[in-house]
């Protein structure tokens, strides 16, 4: 936790939204994400395979999603500052070949904690206006 | 064949030390479209209060995952990784994660509730940095299909 970026909490309103970004997910940027973390499962990036195991395609990793929604709190909340996220993966995203798909993060005040200065923010994630993720919640600390 | 419901409780770890490296958080925070300065620059990251860079809200699934992995091929656990879909997953932070740092990770099965032939397990994993001091907690369920 950073005391220099805190976000001061008496500016917060429950309802207000924070942060809001749409971020493409492409097949490439499922490739850097495995990269990255690690997480080499052939869903992520080969079709037949996914198709063997009952999918129509391949998806994206669940963790990529909740990764890019951290992002969007954790650039208005100050790097180190999101104390808590947590997410339910509901509804895979299929990542087109050739297309990729848009992916849209907007982040609310969902509640305030005002005797330890606590945000929580409710993080929504839709392709298509359909929602990809369930009670992603983050909470953030305040100055 | 479905998870045996019997591993509860089951502890693996802590495992070979994990050291956090600049590279590596640079790395993930492009991964996950990560922007603050903080995670890229140290001189960012000493200005916010830091000791070196930062590492995004979601890197330590890189270290539990590395964790996770010793219960999922645990053959008394019973887990067939082709029919497992992840269920959820939460970050509980004592402190980010820093460049630098070297954590050891332990992970427990925490619970393990079966209905409609699916099983959902729950491992707790704990990262400890180098002076044993918690770090993060990562909680992840995994729901795998009883289905032969």
């Amino acid at each position: 936790m950073s005391d220099e970026t805190l976000p001061a909490f008496v500016s917060l309103n429950v309802g207000d939204q924070v942060a809001a970004r749409e971020v493409e997910f492409t097949r490439g940027k499922l490739v850097r994400y495995a990269g990255a973390s690690g997480d080499f499962n052939p869903i992520h990036y080969n079709d037949a395979f996914a198709q063997s195991v009952g999918l129509d395609g391949v998806i994206a990793h669940g963790m990529l999603t909740m990764g890019v929604g951290a992002s969007v709190v954790e650039e208005w909340a100050g790097a180190g500052n999101v104390v808590d996220f947590q997410a339910r993966f509901t509804r895979p995203i299929a990542v087109d070949a050739l297309e990729g798909v848009m992916v849209r993060v907007t982040a609310v005040v969902g509640a305030l904690d005002h005797d330890v200065k606590q945000a929580r923010i409710d993080v929504t994630v839709t392709v298509d206006g359909a929602k990809v993720l369930g009670k992603a919640q983050a909470l953030v600390d305040c100055a | 064949m479905p998870v045996n419901p019997e591993v509860v409780g089951r502890t693996y770890g802590p495992f070979e030390a994990y050291e956090v490296t600049r590279i590596k958080i640079r790395e993930f925070a492009d991964a996950v479209d990560a922007r603050s300065g903080a995670h890229f620059y140290p001189d960012i990251a000493r200005a916010e209060g830091y000791p070196d860079v930062v590492a995004p809200t979601t890197f330590a699934v890189l270290i539990a995952q590395r964790a996770e992995f010793h219960v999922v091929t645990d053959p008394e656990v019973g887990v067939d990784f082709s029919k497992v879909v992840h269920a959820d997953e939460r970050f509980t932070h004592h402190r980010p994660l820093v460049a630098g740092d070297v954590v050891q990770a332990a992970v427990a099965i925490e619970s393990i509730t079966q209905r409609a032939g699916i099983s959902m397990v729950t491992t707790r994993t704990e990262i400890t940095d180098a002076d044993g001091a918690p770090v993060s907690i990562i909680r992840s369920t995994l729901a795998v299909r009883d289905d032969s």
